[in-house]
């Protein structure tokens, strides 16, 4: 499989990258060298295989669900580039 | 007075348990040496002298006062990638400009538990994306290690850069480093240091700055195994905030050094023989064959057949994990914002000015491969790829073998800003080939030097074990060094 220089742009905005058509256009052929790379893949007789889904075959811990943690508000808005009284402030999203 | 900067960890912590030296001493010595150091080699990101000092005194007061833990005073660099309270945490990007975490990575909180002392952050490559360390957005880090009679700069492998090439110029005494591809291990090779991944599950991942969740590992690059056997010993822990940490009490690393390997069995995987590998390469893993059959080892031809679909697969697995995890920078928590018409305009403004071209590259990949209509022919298939590539190695651990020995990269590094690397991503990927299996299956691998090419750059040899047998990568990688010696670069900076 390969990609046009459209589905490089639609995967860019589902990214949320701006990119300039100079970019897209180089992107293009970089993504294509990977996805040729990849495609080896299909190759191989996958038929009956589980997918791993934990690398290491243990149950998830589960913790008590009890309230372990907290009251951080100003920790966590420290690093914020925009903020007011805990709130993360950003551009207008509702009219 | 010799050179404190010189003492191994083992060494460093002998003479201050007996009070010939102390820990201020010690890490004035490694903070003159980075002032001296970095503006040449860039290892650094950023240094802490007053942190470091003030943790210095304190282990001071705790090794007179008989309370020394078992990394009281070693001064260590840390990778950007781990949270740190208060001090730059980046992970070399640009879009966590200015971010000082208000927490401590689990990993790190074990070091400074264990007495260690933090000399600065230390460079690597954006988001740990990259085997030479050139993505990163504070500059390539040149390798203390020249080819003979060539003033070329070589990079130092990637992402763990910075931990590699502060380690080999003596800019700290060990390094923390992650690897999700190779990063600890491919660095290692280049620098002619020991680094080891451990069993995924081993150390905590809480706090480190994620690229692919279910590859990540943090591990040591230290200048010898013992080192590396101390630092991991710390580092490893049981974390109830990591969910994908294992419940296994940590074992005594240092004390399988010096252990026998007597009637080991030892697996050499054909598949690892692979087209254009350069001579010396293969001459490196014979002689690496000999050393453990010299100590007693039985040597057992393996095949792990699915070898060559590995890092393939790994470029579907990690750039589809690395889209997900990357999603959380978007200007408004953290870091670099660029404003735009509408929050939609500032998201995508503020990712096209913070990422750089590899990450972008990534996330573009792992967005596609996840989007509609293509889950199930990628990811769905190379997470099953996965399993096979798993189960090779279940195979032969099964028939016996207790530890696997290969090449640890199919070449030395290589130098600066090179043309034919830059000009394609895939070319550079291939550097992680003997690697990233490893990271695929989980299981832990080891670095080790085992010699010199004939540029006189070092080579790594690579040891992979069984699930959570450390100890028997510890032992075995110091068999190889005492047979091969230990290896540091000549000063030229």
């Amino acid at each position: 499989m390969s990609v046009d220089l459209a589905t490089v742009k639609r995967v860019a905005r589902l990214a949320r990258i701006a990119v300039s058509e100079e970019e897209a256009e180089r992107m293009t052929g970089e993504l294509n060298g990977i996805l040729g790379f990849v495609e080896q893949l299909s190759e191989v007789n996958v038929d009956g295989v589980e997918p791993m889904t934990s690398v290491m075959p243990m149950e998830m811990k589960k913790r008590d669900d009890i309230v372990a943690d907290g009251d951080k508000a100003a920790d966590i808005v420290a690093n914020a580039p925009n903020s007011d009284r805990n709130f993360f402030l950003v551009p207008k999203v509702v009219e | 007075m010799t050179d404190l900067t010189r003492l191994t960890i083992a060494e460093a912590r002998a003479k201050l348990s007996a009070k010939e030296i102390t820990a201020v001493e010690l890490t004035d010595a490694y903070i003159a040496a980075i002032e001296a150091a970095n503006e040449t080699i860039n290892a650094y990101v950023t240094v802490t002298p007053e942190k470091a000092r003030e943790m210095a005194k304190a282990s001071d007061a705790r090794i007179a006062a008989g309370k020394a833990g078992a990394l009281e005073g070693i001064p260590l660099g840390i990778k950007d990638l781990f949270g740190t309270e208060g001090v730059h945490t980046q992970a070399c990007s640009h879009i966590l400009d200015g971010f000082k975490p208000r927490y401590e990575s689990t990993v790190t909180q074990n070091l400074w538990s264990d007495g260690a002392v933090m000399l600065g952050k230390l460079n690597m490559d954006e988001f740990a994306m990259g085997s030479s360390n050139e993505t990163s957005y504070y500059g390539a880090v040149k390798n203390p290690w020249r080819a003979k009679g060539s003033n070329v700069d070589l990079v130092p492998g990637g992402s763990s850069g910075g931990s590699a090439a502060a380690v080999a110029a003596y800019l700290c005494a060990g390094a923390t480093a992650t690897d999700t591809g190779g990063s600890i291990r491919q660095p290692a090779a280049f620098t002619g240091t020991v680094g080891i991944k451990p069993t995924y599950g081993r150390c905590s991942r809480w706090g480190i700055v994620a690229f692919a969740s279910s590859l990540d590992q943090a591990g040591p690059i230290a200048r010898d195994v013992r080192d590396a056997a101390i630092l991991l010993k710390s580092m490893a822990s049981v974390d109830p905030k990591d969910t994908t940490s294992v419940d296994l009490p940590v074992p005594d690393y240092e004390a399988s050094i010096g252990q026998s390997i007597r009637g080991m069995k030892i697996g050499i995987p054909k598949e690892y023989r692979v087209d254009g590998m350069p001579e010396e390469i293969e001459a490196l893993w014979q002689q690496g064959i000999a050393w453990l059959k010299e100590a007693g080892a039985e040597i057992v031809d393996i095949t792990l057949p699915h070898t060559k679909y590995a890092l393939p697969a790994y470029y579907i697995v990690a750039p589809a994990e690395a889209s997900s995890n990357l999603a959380r920078y978007d200007g408004v928590r953290y870091g670099l914002r660029v404003d735009g018409k509408d929050i939609v305009d500032m998201y995508e403004k503020t990712r096209a000015a913070g990422f750089g071209r590899e990450v972008k590259r990534r996330i573009m990949i792992g967005t596609y491969v996840l989007s509609a209509g293509y889950y199930d022919a990628y990811y769905l298939r190379a997470q099953k790829v996965r399993t096979l590539i798993k189960r090779d190695f279940e195979l032969a651990f099964q028939a016996g073998v207790d530890a696997i020995l290969t090449p640890a990269t199919p070449s030395s590094a290589f130098g600066i800003a090179d043309e034919d690397l830059a000009s394609d991503p895939v070319k550079m990927y291939l550097n992680d080939i003997f690697t990233v299996t490893v990271n695929m299956a989980g299981l832990p691998g080891i670095a080790v030097p085992g010699g010199l090419d004939h540029k006189g750059l070092p080579l790594g040899l690579q040891l992979i074990g069984k699930p959570f047998d450390e100890e028997t990568l510890f032992k075995t990688a110091h068999v190889i060094e005492q047979a091969a010696g230990r290896f540091a670069p000549s000063k030229w900076w």
